[in-house]
């Protein structure tokens, strides 16, 4: 791993950036029993990643990586995550949700196709099963309007859930770690989602992954790919998610803004093949990165329902 | 490998605000019209808006759905928490907090308020200053922005008349004059005041100048916003590095290693200067310091970094490294066995004297004891009130602690980060209070020490 960004004596926009994340990594490390960090091999999830390996430096994490694997995945981050993860030599968690549908944590109904909220329980059971009591996300607050209310330290009650109308308050960078933790009197306890890079914006994080050259799954970059296009949107054909009937197969020049699942994630026509492409593309879209999210279109609470149970 | 800084990381320092006053003074309207102004928004996000909009039967665009994000607070029309937007202009970036205008959330409105330089104070040019825009005033100067901007909203109500504007700002400049947040310095003498008339809904003087006020010759709110120097910068003080972690690898490569890991809270520190720990006092010098793998030369405020030192000494989490008061100009930091601060009280049950709390100072957490309340603020009258028996909800007043743990500190005015601090219920587990140490810690009878050196 190198370092690219200049250590000036005023410290520029990024150094700032990452000083603030990486302090708050720490704070989690050293006050929390059993903290894990959230990878989706989503380029957020990448840049936290990248940090908390710099946090620690020389030693390893303190703590394992989790990854709530829908099956729905796009083959290309699945091989990034594990060679990205066998390169740092950092223990990998993969929790799966045909896992916990086997065993009966997550009812699926027939005909569904996102598994979007079928990662939450998975999630929490996660929680329970390995006794974390912190999660690192790698949400922004740019994102979303609901993730723009959202403390760095989020607190999340024995059930899992967030209740935005009662947040703790949050001063300076005192963060208040305190919470009831797993005992042996209690199987109910509380957690924290800590969210590093709260402050950053979609082009800080292109901006930051460029300066630091980190790697990133191919599908960022721009490529050829069978496509369909539904309701207006880029979507992509696999052998798990074929055209439906009367769709026409098309193969075109497209990436993705953003990686969640393939049946939730639309793809944009780009010629973007550099990271630098992708900052120019950055800092001239007329739509933001979740318009490319099917999940958050459902309503204008789509964000703030799924947050309230449990969601990233 | 090469660094090119994009022409944002190379702009003017980035400004962190925030907005208050009252309740339906146009807080979210006006940024909502900042970011539509400033063209900082998405097509998709301006859709969302106006399908939203055309949904609750608005004609033109509700600015406001923008921010409030959630649903209580779309449903009843106001703001609950505060929300962060992140935009930027070809000048500068910026960091921009809105946070809520009721009583009740006073503590959302601190928390936006604490990492700000500039704060930006909605006042409803039909209703004047009321309880509230004190309350916000009080809190800003309080919690450290250098500068308040005051923003005379709603001047389309009041036929856009030079008087109005007037006797607002005199109202606000009779109360600067008077209140003293802190029990010492004046909201006037504390910050740096400007006014700016303004009607959010219209767009009058928030981006472009309003042809509606011609006698109003100041630049309108963003050029403002952009010409405003940046927070100041940490970096001319002394050292303060709260250790966060002791970094030990034990692994074959790097057997020996041993870092202290923190984040700077002041100053700049160079391989080979000399060091003192405290609260222990013991010195040394240092041998490396990185920030990842990468070995760094010198390192300043704020950024985070793991440093080495020559001498194998006791150190760990909680204790701060501090330079040596020789080599600086700037005054050490105080090792105090109590403090007295000023409180902002967060919690429906008031503090009373005996109470016990958490108090979480930097990297440090230990038991506190109220010991009593020697001033309490005034909302109403902006009279301090001597020896108060309690401090209620989202009162301001001086309180005096005893500490279990010694904890090594500055004044708030020095320092934001060694100079503030947290309370915790230990029962609930909630941040009640937040702490701001007066200007002379010295002051406070607990003193143990200044500098490391002068035992009192």
């Amino acid at each position: 791993m190198t370092s690219a960004l200049s250590r000036n004596a005023r410290p520029g926009h990024l150094e700032l950036l990452e000083a603030e994340s990486i302090e708050i990594i720490r704070e989690v490390a050293s006050e929390c029993e059993r903290p894990a960090l959230l990878f989706s091999g989503g380029k957020d999830s990448i840049v936290m990643l990248h940090l908390a390996v710099k946090a620690f430096w020389p030693a390893k994490l303190p703590f394992p990586v989790l990854h709530i694997d829908t099956g729905h995945n796009f083959p290309e981050v699945i091989q990034y995550r594990d060679r990205m993860l066998a390169r740092l030599g950092e223990r990998l968690i993969v929790q799966t949700v045909d896992d916990a549908i086997r065993r009966g944590i997550v009812y699926e109904p027939p005909g569904t196709t996102s598994r979007n909220l079928a990662q939450i329980p998975t999630l929490l059971d996660a929680i329970a099963e390995h006794r974390f009591d912190a999660l690192f996300g790698g949400a922004r607050r740019d994102e979303e309007k609901a993730r723009a209310k959202e403390r760095i330290f989020s607190f999340r009650n024995a059930m899992g859930q967030w209740d935005p109308k009662n947040q703790r308050p949050e001063l300076w960078s005192a963060y208040n770690t305190r919470l009831t933790r797993a005992s042996a009197a209690s199987d109910a306890f509380e957690h924290f989602r800590v969210f590093p890079l709260s402050n950053w914006t979609e082009l800080d994080v292109w901006e930051y992954i460029d300066a630091e050259t980190i790697d990133i799954p191919s599908i960022y970059l721009s490529h050829q790919r069978d496509i369909v296009v539904r309701a207006g949107r880029i979507c992509p054909v696999s052998d798990l998610f074929p055209a439906r009937p009367g769709e026409r197969v098309e193969r075109r020049t497209v990436r993705f803004r953003t990686v969640g699942d393939m049946t939730c994630t639309a793809g944009v026509e780009s010629p973007a093949s550099s990271i630098r492409d992708i900052i120019q593309e950055t800092i001239s879209a007329r739509t933001s990165e979740r318009g490319a999210r099917l999940d958050d279109t459902i309503s204008e609470s789509a964000m703030e329902d799924r947050k309230r149970e449990g969601y990233f | 490998m090469t660094t090119t800084p994009s022409a944002i990381t190379s702009a003017p320092g980035l400004l962190r605000l925030f907005t208050c006053g009252s309740v339906d003074d146009g807080k979210s309207t006006l940024i909502g019209r900042l970011l539509h102004d400033s063209r900082s928004l998405h097509e998709d996000q301006i859709d969302s808006v106006r399908r939203a909009s055309e949904r609750r039967g608005q004609d033109a665009l509700d600015l406001s759905l923008l921010t409030d994000g959630l649903r209580a607070e779309r449903e009843q029309g106001i703001t609950i928490d505060v929300a962060y937007r992140y935009f930027a202009t070809a000048r500068r970036r910026f960091i921009l907090a809105d946070t809520p205008g009721h009583v009740q959330y006073t503590r959302n409105m601190a928390t936006g308020a604490s990492t700000a330089d500039v704060a930006i104070v909605l006042i409803d040019a039909r209703q004047g200053v009321v309880e509230q825009t004190r309350r916000h005033a009080c809190l800003s100067a309080l919690l450290g922005v250098s500068r308040i901007v005051v923003c005379i909203n709603k001047m389309d109500l009041v036929g856009y008349q030079l008087p109005r504007f007037e006797a607002v700002r005199e109202q606000f400049l009779e109360f600067a004059r008077r209140a003293r947040p802190d029990g010492e310095g004046t909201v006037s003498e504390l910050v740096d005041i400007d006014f700016i008339p303004i009607s959010a809904l219209n767009g009058d003087n928030v981006v472009e100048q309003s042809a509606h006020m011609p006698w109003f010759q100041g630049p309108p709110l963003l050029h403002l916003l952009e010409s405003l120097p940046a927070g100041g910068g940490p970096v001319d003080q002394g050292v303060r590095l709260p250790v966060q972690r002791v970094i030990r690898p034990n692994s074959p490569d790097h057997h020996d290693y041993r870092g202290y890991a923190g984040r700077l809270a002041s100053g700049a520190m160079r391989v080979g200067d000399p060091i003192r720990v405290l609260p222990s006092g013991l010195r040394s010098t240092i041998k490396a310091m990185h920030i990842g793998p990468t070995s760094v030369e010198s390192v300043s405020a704020p950024l985070s970094c793991a440093v080495e030192l020559h001498d194998d000494l006791d150190i760990s989490r909680g204790d701060m490294l501090v330079g040596e008061p020789s080599d600086h100009a700037f005054p050490g930091p105080s090792v105090l066995s109590a403090v007295e601060a000023a409180v902002i009280w967060m919690s429906p049950l008031p503090l009373t004297p005996r109470r016990r709390l958490l108090l979480k100072h930097t990297t440090r957490q230990c038991s506190a004891v109220a010991v009593d309340i020697p001033r309490r603020l005034n909302m109403q009258t902006l009279e301090l009130e001597p020896k108060a028996e309690t401090l209620a909800l989202h009162e301001l007043g001086r309180v005096r602690f005893r500490l279990a743990e010694p904890i090594v500190a500055d004044a708030y005015r020095q320092n934001r980060t060694t100079g503030s601090f947290i309370l915790i219920d230990e029962h609930t587990n909630n941040t009640v209070g937040a702490g701001l140490i007066v200007s002379d810690p010295t002051d406070s009878g607990g003193i143990l020490s200044v500098d490391g050196i002068g035992r009192k």
